[in-house]
């Protein structure tokens, strides 16, 4: 079973969002594998070691800096990967990522293919069902529970709804994204730390995948970013102290007659 | 040419949901600011005698309905085809999506087979220049970005339920109704099941008022506490992840970055202490109520309204106290 995982790098959730010269400055900022790709190669890991055959291949597309993300993924335990260049143009329009990681899906061979639900930097949560419209693949998104059964090429998911969960049957191949609640995601070991030394990333073009270049430029993405902002400070609040029953019953008092909210 | 809207309705049980009608208020006054533009309501699926009227009085100008065996349920290939269809019909400039579970599943296997843009999760939507711009939270709301789409129609976008106000029914309205056909459509993810989730709260994302708790909530006997509050509020159930690591509460109740971002009315947090991510998906609340005994915790810069304290001696004392004027 082929299982092709997209990982995306995003800042760190530690990160204080700054602004400069109007963007989002991203110059200190530590990249790390997005979290809920964690859940996505935690689970292509988990179906390799489950069939006991397998292979988990590993895809970032972006700048240089995302190979950190791909040999984290790596020294999981992932058997390959790749790494799909990309300027941060590139990255920005969400229809234009599927459309590389799908070219790049292709060219690699897959039965199975694991995202992330969203990424936690532009929160756009397309990627991954993207993929499975340019791949004509069904799709599952928001998964907190999977199996396959390739020899059937069949699968059962579960996907978090409002007020409960929907229980779904799918044909392979397809794409899953992922949410927390899949699984707990692994720590790297040293034996798989030390086998990412060993390991070739191969770098891959949008030309190496057959695309148009200019199909990427900055002035063909379906959506951009005009400004950006930060959210307005809130105004200090009310803060009380002293006997519980006492400090209770102002608060009730507080939201009922000044905030006027309950 | 003036602008023309459509609002995919999310429906259940044949009837349109709130969000519907909240996304045909936003369309309506865009539609107006941009010099008399038309408002279109897309129906997938069984929908009740009374509905289409109602969609009218709420806004809409047009219906188109597709109606066909296989929307009976919901699945994304199914709905992708007929919302397709349906924009055959209605050619709109921009279309409406609920960012609900079904819109985000939705809307971008419906973007990507149009090769159109999509900003999901919008909460803001502006006419400049007669150009449709949309305000979204990025970094789960640690900021705001906002976004345009190229000359590729219609622009789509997923809308936050709870973002806007419906508008009241006017019974003057009227719209005829369309219908368009759907062939059969090859569902390759079929939903076959339902688990409901405990209880009978709201969820996280629709709840006007939130309680949750953290890691100072010590076990699961402990969030009984909260539970007893949340049932004399109304109120729904939210954790920290410290909480829901610890497997003292489902991961759905998780609110923050990697959890729900949620804006509900009035946010209580109980013995959380204000990480970064946990702030992320809830600062935008209206009101913010912390309760925590480290007067120093950083809940307390964002919080409203706040108790320095034992949260075992405060809650049961809050919930009495609620209870008490609740019932007056
Ligand atoms: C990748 C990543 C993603 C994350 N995503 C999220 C997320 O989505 N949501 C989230 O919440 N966290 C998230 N976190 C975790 C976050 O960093 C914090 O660890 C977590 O929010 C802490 O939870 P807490 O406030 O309940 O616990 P603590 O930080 O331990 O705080 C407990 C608080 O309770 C107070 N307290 C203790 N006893 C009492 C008492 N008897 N009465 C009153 N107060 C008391 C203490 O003063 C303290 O302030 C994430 C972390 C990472 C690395
Ligand atoms: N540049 C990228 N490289 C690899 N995978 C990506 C990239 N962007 C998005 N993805 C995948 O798509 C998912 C959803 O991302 P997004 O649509 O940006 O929220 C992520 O969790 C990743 O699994």
């Amino acid at each position: 079973m082929n299982i092709v995982v997209f990982v995306k790098q995003v800042p760190d959730t530690e990160t204080r969002i700054q602004l400069k010269d109007g963007v989002v400055d991203t110059s200190s900022v530590k990249w790390v594998a997005n979290p809920y790709d964690e859940f996505a190669i935690e689970e292509g890991l988990r179906i390799r070691e489950r069939l006991g055959q397998g292979k988990v291949t590993v895809v970032s597309l972006g700048p240089d800096r995302v190979k950190e993300a791909i040999k984290y993924a790596l020294s999981l335990g992932a058997d390959e990967g790749v790494h799909v260049k990309g300027d941060e143009v590139a990255l920005s329009d969400p229809l234009a990522v599927a459309t590389v990681l799908a070219a790049a899906a292709r060219k690699l061979g897959f039965d199975l293919i694991l995202t992330g639900k969203q990424g936690v930097d532009h929160d756009w949560s397309q990627v991954g069902v993207m993929l499975a419209e340019i791949l004509d693949l069904p799709h599952v998104s928001v998964v907190v529970h999977l199996e396959v059964d390739p020899d059937a090429k069949k699968g059962k998911a579960k996907r978090e709804v409002e007020g409960g969960a929907e229980l779904l049957e799918f044909d392979l191949p397809a794409v899953i994204t992922a949410q927390k609640g899949l699984n707990e995601p692994r720590y790297a070991s040293l034996k798989g730390i030390m086998a990412v030394k060993k390991k070739v990333i191969p770098e891959w073009s949008p030309a190496d995948l057959g695309l148009d270049p200019a199909s990427l430029a900055e002035g063909a993405a379906t959506i951009r970013f005009v400004d950006f902002a930060l959210p307005p400070p809130r105004p200090a609040g009310r803060i009380l102290e002293g006997d519980p029953a006492d400090t209770a019953r102002e608060l009730v008092r507080l939201l009922r007659e000044e905030a006027k909210v309950i | 040419m003036a602008p023309t809207f459509a609002v995919l309705a999310e429906t259940k049980d044949g009837v349109a949901r709130k969000v519907t009608l909240e996304m045909l208020a936003e369309a309506r006054r865009l539609a107006q600011s941009a010099g008399g533009g038309s408002v279109g309501a897309i129906a997938l699926g069984p929908l009740d005698a009374g509905e289409p009227a109602r969609l009218a009085q709420h806004g809409a100008d047009r219906i188109v309905h597709v109606e066909s065996a296989s929307l009976t349920t919901y699945s994304a290939e199914a709905f992708c085809g007929a919302a397709q269809a349906a924009l055959g019909q209605a050619k709109p400039d921009s279309l409406f999506i609920a960012a609900t579970s079904q819109g985000k599943d939705l809307a971008p296997r419906l973007a990507a087979r149009l090769r159109v843009g999509l900003a999901s999760d919008c909460v803001g939507f502006e006419i400049r220049d007669g150009e449709l711009v949309a305000r979204r939270p990025i970094y789960a709301g640690k900021a705001f970005g906002r976004v345009s789409w190229s000359t590729a129609r219609p622009r789509i976008a997923t809308v936050r339920p709870n973002t806007f106000a419906a508008l009241p029914a006017d019974a003057a309205r009227k719209a005829e109704v369309e219908k368009v056909a759907l062939e059969a459509v090859n569902v390759r993810a079929r939903v076959v099941g339902f688990e409901k989730s405990e209880g009978e709260m709201l969820d996280l994302t629709e709840a006007n008022i939130i309680v949750s708790g953290g890691r100072a909530m010590q076990g699961p006997e402990n969030f009984e506490l909260l539970r007893r509050l949340c049932t004399v509020l109304g109120a729904t159930l939210g954790a920290s992840r410290a909480a829901v690591d610890a497997g003292w509460i489902d991961h759905s109740h998780q609110v923050g970055q990697t959890g729900k971002v949620v804006n509900p009315t009035v946010y209580i947090a109980v013995g959380i202490s204000g990480a970064i991510q946990h702030l992320a998906g809830m600062s935008s609340s209206r009101t913010i109520v912390a309760i925590n005994k480290d007067k120093d915790a950083p809940i307390f810069k964002v919080a409203s309204y706040g108790i320095v304290g034992d949260l075992y001696q405060i809650v049961p004392k809050l919930t009495e106290e609620f209870a008490k004027v609740l019932r007056e």
